[in-house]
This record gives C-alpha cells, sequence and structure tokens, in this order.
C-alpha cells in the first residue's frame, strides 16, 4: 500500500516559482487498480515521478507499507518494488532488447525468458532480442520494450504514463490484456496508470482526476467515470485517432 | 616455446582473448622478441631480415584459418617499432587477430609501435581483430602508436575491430586504406580514455575503384581529463560509396574533436559523413535507475552498450 499525504511539488519556471502539485493525498490500495487522468499540464506525470523519486517533493510524505520512503532516491525506491513505465522512452545506442531485460530483472535472464517477455507486449522475440536500442526502433516498438522492461521487473507498485501514447489499435487490446494479466498474477500488486482512454478507465477500480495539481475528483469506477465521459479526461480511442 | 608468466598471459588473455595457445598458425612476442610461432601449411611467417617485424604469406585460396600475432610488453623501458606484413593471396578467408598489451610498472616509458600492412588478393575476405590494453601503476606511460595500411584488390573485403579500451595513455592511430574495383572495408573502432590520456585516431581511405564501398565507424568514450581527436577520411575517386561516423560520449573533463571528412572527385562518388559528441542523457541514467541500478552503476551499463 502507498500513501501519499500531503505532496506538494513546486518548481522554477521563468524565475517564478510555480506551484505543480498542490497538497495531494491519497492511498494507493493493494491489488488495485487505479487510473489517473486529467486535462494536460494538470500533473499527473509529476505525481507519477515524485512516486518513482525522479522529482522530488517539496511538502508531504510518502508512506510505502508503513515504511516513509519520502528521502529515498529513485535507485531504492525500484528496490523496494516501484516501477515505472515512461511516456516517451529513451533510447540506448549500442544496447539491446535483451540487455535491457536482464538489467530490468536483475538477473542474467536466459533468451527464452526474455522472448517472453516480449511476446507479450505483442513483439516477436526473435526479431528484437538482439536489436538495438537505438534510432531503429520506432515509437511504438519503443513504447511495447518500456512496457515489457516492467514485467521483466517483479514489481509491487506499477506505474505507466501513459502507455497507450505511439501505439496502434491492436497493441492497445493487447495493453488491456498485459494490465489484466499483471493484475491476476501477483497479489498485492497494485497499477497506477496515467491514461485518458476510456477504455482504459473502463477497466479501473478507482479513477482519480487531477487538474491544476490537485484531486479534482476521486472514486469508483462506477462513480467517476460517468462524470467525465466525452471530456478531454476520457476520450475514446478512435474518437482520438480520427 | 619460453614459457609465459602471469603478467604476460594475462596481457595475452586481454589483446587477443587468448587463454592457451591458438590454433592454426600464430606468433606471440613478448619484450621485443618472439616467444612462440606456429606456421600451417597455407600460412607461413618468417621474422624479417632488415627491420624487426615479421611477412605472413596466406596462400591463395585459404578458406577459414587464422592467424594470431599478439605482442606484450611487461619490462619498463622498452620501445620498440615492429614491421609486419601480410600477403593474402586471392580467394581466402581468413581472421587474422593482432593486438598489443602493456603493462608498465615502471618509472619509464612503455612504446611499442606497430606498422601493419595488408596486401589482399582479389576477392578474398580478410575480418582484422585489433586489441590495445595497457594496465600496471608505474609512472611510466604506456605509449602504442600503430599505423595500419590496407591495399585491397579487386572484390576483397576487409572487416576491420579496432579496440582499445583501457590503459593506454598516449596512442596515435594511424590507419590507411586503397581499394580497387568491388572492394568493401568495413571499420569499426572502439576507443575509451580516461585519467590524462591523448588518442589520436586518423583515418583515410581511398576508394579508387568502381563499386568500391568503406564504412568507418567510430565509437568512443573520453573520460576523466583524456583527450581525443578522430579524423576520419573518406575520398571518392570513382563510382563509390563511403560512409564515415564518429559518435562519441563525453565525461567528466574530457575533450573529443571530431573531424569526420569527404572528399569526392568523381561525379558518382556518394559520400556521407556523421558525427555526434554529448554527454549520456539524463533520461538514460534515470530510466536505469528506475530499474534498480544505482548512478555509476547506470553509466558504466549505458557506457558498455555503447562500446560493445
Amino acid at each position: 500500500m502507498l500513501e501519499l499525504k500531503n505532496i506538494s511539488f513546486s518548481a522554477e519556471s521563468d524565475g517564478k516559482n510555480v506551484e505543480i502539485i498542490r497538497d495531494i493525498s491519497l492511498t494507493v490500495e493493494d491489488d488495485k487498480f487505479i487510473v489517473i487522468t486529467g486535462p494536460n499540464g494538470g500533473g499527473k506525470s509529476t505525481l507519477a515521478k515524485l512516486i518513482a523519486g525522479i522529482e522530488k517533493n517539496t511538502a508531504g510524505s510518502f508512506i510505502l507499507d508503513g515504511e516513509d520512503i519520502t528521502d529515498k532516491n529513485i535507485t531504492e525506491r525500484a528496490k523496494m518494488g516501484i516501477g515505472f513505465a515512461f511516456q516517451q522512452p529513451v533510447r540506448f545506442k549500442g544496447m539491446t532488447v535483451v540487455d535491457l531485460l536482464r538489467i530490468a530483472a536483475g538477473k542474467n535472464l536466459s533468451v527464452s525468458e526474455a522472448c517472453e517477455y516480449l511476446s507479450e507486449v505483442g513483439l516477436c522475440a526473435k526479431d528484437y532480442i538482439d536489436r538495438e536500442i537505438n534510432a531503429s526502433l520506432s515509437g511504438g516498438e519503443l513504447k511495447r520494450i518500456e512496457i515489457a522492461t516492467v514485467l521483466a521487473r517483479n514489481v509491487k507498485l506499477a506505474l505507466f504514463d501513459e502507455p497507450e501514447a505511439g501505439i496502434d489499435l491492436w497493441s492497445f487490446n493487447n495493453l488491456i490484456r498485459i494490465f489484466e494479466k499483471m493484475r491476476s498474477e501477483c497479489k498485492g500488486r497494485s497499477i497506477v496508470v496515467i491514461s485518458h482512454q476510456e477504455r482504459i478507465l473502463n477497466i479501473a477500480d478507482e479513477i482519480i482526476v487531477i487538474a491544476d495539481g490537485r484531486i479534482a475528483k476521486k472514486g469508483s469506477r462506477d462513480e467517476i467515470l460517468p462524470e467525465i465521459t466525452g471530456t478531454e479526461s476520457a476520450v475514446n480511442i478512435c474518437h482520438k485517432m480520427a | 616455446m619460453v614459457e609465459m608468466d602471469a603478467v604476460q598471459k594475462r596481457l595475452f588473455k586481454e589483446v587477443a582473448d587468448l587463454h592457451n595457445i591458438p590454433e592454426g598458425a600464430y606468433n606471440l612476442r613478448a619484450n621485443g622478441e618472439s616467444i612462440s610461432r606456429n606456421t600451417t601449411a597455407n600460412i607461413d611467417i618468417q621474422s624479417k631480415t632488415d627491420v624487426s617485424g615479421i611477412d605472413i604469406r596466406i596462400k591463395a585460396g585459404t578458406k577459414n584459418e587464422s592467424v594470431h600475432i599478439p605482442v606484450v610488453l611487461s619490462q619498463s623501458g622498452l620501445k620498440e617499432d615492429v614491421y609486419n606484413d601480410f600477403y593474402i593471396g586471392e580467394d581466402c578467408d581468413v581472421l587474422i587477430v593482432a593486438g598489443c598489451g602493456i603493462d608498465n610498472c615502471g618509472a619509464q616509458d612503455s612504446e611499442h609501435d606497430g606498422i601493419h600492412r595488408f596486401y589482399i588478393g582479389k576477392n578474398s575476405r580478410v575480418r582484422y581483430v585489433e586489441k590495445h590494453y595497457g594496465s600496471g601503476d608505474g609512472s611510466g606511460k604506456r605509449i602504442l602508436n600503430p599505423v595500419t595500411e590496407v591495399h585491397m584488390d579487386e572484390g576483397s573485403t576487409m572487416e576491420m575491430e579496432m579496440v582499445q579500451i583501457k590503459g593506454v595513455d598516449s596512442t596515435k592511430r594511424s590507419t590507411i586504406a586503397d581499394l580497387k574495383a568491388d572492394a568493401k572495408l568495413v571499420v569499426h573502432e572502439r576507443l575509451m580514455t580516461h585519467g590524462q590520456q591523448q588518442a589520436y585516431s586518423i583515418y583515410k581511405v581511398d576508394l579508387n575503384g568502381d563499386g568500391s564501398s568503406a564504412d568507418v565507424v567510430s565509437r568512443s568514450v573520453a573520460r576523466d581529463d583524456s583527450y581525443q581527436k578522430l579524423d576520419l577520411c573518406v575520398v571518392g575517386s570513382a563510382a563509390c560509396s563511403g560512409h564515415t561516423e564518429c559518435d562519441s560520449i563525453i565525461m567528466d573533463n574530457g575533450r573529443i574533436l571530431a573531424v569526420p571528412s569527404l572528399e569526392a572527385n568523381n561525379i558518382d562518388a556518394a559520400l556521407v559523413h556523421e558525427a555526434a559528441i554529448g554527454k549520456i542523457a539524463g533520461e538514460q541514467l534515470i530510466k536505469l535507475m528506475t530499474l534498480g541500478l544505482t548512478e555509476a552503476e547506470a553509466e558504466e551499463q549505458i557506457i558498455n552498450g555503447f562500446l560493445k
């Protein structure tokens, strides 16, 4: 269980101190699938980065399973079981897909184990395992590899920042299947996804709408989804693609 | 043969992946003299009589054979110039492994300047691996100034893997090649400098025959206060294609000057160059840290991948 207590974050912008996250408190219960949505620029990605330790909160505390992790850095939080799939994955010249999956798994994964993770994300493993993570990979391929790196880790809390961005409809179905599998596979694991997609919101246990750095709405899917359907917080994928 | 000591064995392992005596033809040189040699029915090795070095002659049609000619220096203050000439007949397919390891625990500079000349016959294919390595904590410098000349006959192919990852204080590497029709040269250089090291790497490739091609790619990392100059030049004087690329990571106070250059002397010469220098991207470090690596471990992984 992860608790956020009065988390605030501000940063300098054009010489001014801008408050990006304002006093957010929430609890991510074990086994829950939470989708964070809300208008662009509202602070969703920043909140996910604060949880992973990539940004440092200016006030408040994070409690993971009863332990205060506020002062833990990215590495320590990762080792405690927090996983993060970036919205825009980075490339690594020279490093191959299997190298990255091995780092993620923290052990010398066999090729067949690594292939399994790739198949999960819909990549034909034998074509990709030795590919360099360089500019020859498309955005969609990179995104799927990024998701595979989170699958390869045995995380307690998985954060996905707009996992559907840049992937096609077919893999969108696949993505939902991945989330469902991740949940069923590991007891106590919680998943937090940042997304506007109605179909991802549809499988959420809980939806949190973040706007202007604050929690604008929070509640069960049945409670929140009807309120936000049709707004930019819950868009239909076909609608968005058109 | 002369017994190798532990330092020499370690150096041979670093530069030629040799754990033991290699298969096929070889000439092992340690501290200025040849300590062991083997020739085969197709590959002959003879000492030169005028200067220090050897002539390696590979008969036409030799396939799937290898030649190892590593050199190690474990004696401080030794300076040597060695001339090795490779005459490769037509229609061969061979692997040549060279390389030099210096262990200098003393106060005097140790230097090995290897001059390698390749004469590659028609339609032959050569894979050449050269590794340079330095170790030892003496104040004497470890200096390597290799010169490589490659003369390629029609339809021949040369793949060169040039690696210098650790411990060489000063190096001036110079490689020149000339290619006749349909010859193909592929170079992969990997270079890492640290401390106060200085490395100069110069390539000049002349594409003289129609259909010839060259792909010269250098990847390098300059750490600490080290300096590198990468000068990669391809000259196209026929209907040919050439590509050079310098791709470098700088760290700490490292400095790199990359000078890829092209010269076209024929309307049908298609030449491309690329160069990029930058530090390790913050996002790369963060990504690996979210996978549980520390910042230092993440840096190592990124460099290892880059220089792989």
